[in-house]
């Protein structure tokens, strides 16, 4: 299985520029106008992620997440799921860069190879900023009536993240 | 709602702080936040460049088109209220081929511009259409081969298999594209039923 995960990569790229060369294009010359874009694009996201590090690391820094858990597995009785997933999963369809953010604290506490980082990165790689999308779609064209379409995508998730969980165990 | 959420993160985090005395680590939080946001750029900045200079190649040789055009069959089948010619399909799949290969910046246009179309079809225009509630469910499902971001800090904090997670998140993404697209579809019925 892992091999599969291994080869998508160097599939794609073989193929796309396979491709591009059959069709007579420029490939490197089209690379580099893209990557010049990619370079403006993550420039600028940079303030966005400057305020989300801020606002999350104070966040996490303060410990407060310990103490609602506490009082949590007091509730529930032992939850058998690493604390700092949790944010994350509520955060996710709300921002996405707020979510790379506590990622990218998991990754640094515990690495990228540990049962919470790969939870982590699968999380965040199979669903996708769903309130934002749909403020945004609907704003755009002044609909204020949209039905089932946000919790219809918040359910979605909520397979994607259970999933998520599901998978890293079966995987790792 | 994002504003709401980044001030109570904020207030939060100083408010429990001042209790648990905890103000010398607030500090040097706040002090160091920064420059964890200019680390976090430029992990992110390699992978991200050379992707969208990969991609580049896909969009202008017609590739990404041609992939588009291979999803219109299960387009006609998800969106029967849509007429088989209307442009709106021909965006919706852009919109889709672009967020599966991690194309995010290209895919958001694409995305609005099937908004409008549909919404040019659409009947009473302050309420969303099936159509419409269908293709957001399909878009925030969030379908991505390639995790570009995910990849990127992953190989910045030394995984030692920075691309294990693709096939996971892969299938763990179809499943719940097709959890939501089944509850849609459910709902659409019922909604039927009772006109």
């Amino acid at each position: 299985m892992e091999i599969v995960s291994k080869v998508i990569l160097p599939l794609l790229i073989v193929i796309i520029i396979f491709y591009g060369v059959k069709k007579k294009i420029n490939v490197y010359d089209v690379f580099l106008e893209g990557a010049k874009d990619g370079l403006i694009t993550t420039f600028n996201i940079f303030p966005a992620i400057i305020a989300m590090i801020f606002a999350i690391n104070i966040f996490l820094d303060s410990n407060v997440l310990g103490f609602v858990i506490k009082h949590l597995n007091n509730l529930v009785g032992g939850i058998n799921i690493p604390l700092e997933i949790i944010p994350m999963a509520l955060l996710r369809p709300i921002s996405g860069t707020a979510s790379l953010a506590i990622m990218n604290d998991i990754f640094k506490v515990f690495g990228p190879d540990s049962y919470i980082g790969r939870l982590a990165s699968i999380l965040q790689g199979c669903t996708d900023t769903t309130v934002y999308v749909i403020a945004l779609y609907f704003g755009s064209i002044k609909i204020t009536k949209i039905k089932h379409a946000l919790w219809g995508g918040l359910f979605a998730d909520l397979v994607g993240i259970i999933m998520a969980i599901v998978l890293t165990n079966l995987f790792f | 709602m994002v504003n709401y959420i980044w001030a109570f993160l904020i207030f939060i985090g100083i408010f429990y702080s001042f209790i648990t005395g905890n103000i010398s680590s607030l500090n040097e939080s706040i002090l160091t936040n920064a420059s964890e946001a200019l680390d976090l750029i430029f992990n992110l900045l390699p992978v991200i460049v050379l992707w969208t200079g990969i991609l580049k190649i896909a969009e202008v040789s017609g590739l990404l088109n041609k992939f588009a055009k291979l999803l219109m069959p299960i387009l006609h089948k998800l969106f029967p209220d849509v007429p088989k010619d209307n442009e709106a399909l021909g965006y919706i799949s852009s919109n889709i081929a672009a967020n599966m290969l991690g194309l995010g910046s290209a895919a958001t246009p694409a995305g609005l511009k099937a908004m409008n179309e549909l919404q040019k079809i659409n009947p009473k225009k302050d309420t969303a259409t099936p159509a419409m509630i269908t293709f957001l469910i399909l878009n925030t499902a969030g379908v991505t081969l390639i995790p570009t971001t995910i990849l990127a800090l992953r190989v910045a904090y030394k995984s030692v298999s920075p691309s294990e997670i693709i096939l996971p998140a892969i299938i763990a993404t179809f499943c719940s594209s097709v959890a939501g697209l089944t509850l849609d579809y459910f709902i659409r019925k019922r909604g039927k039923k009772w006109k």
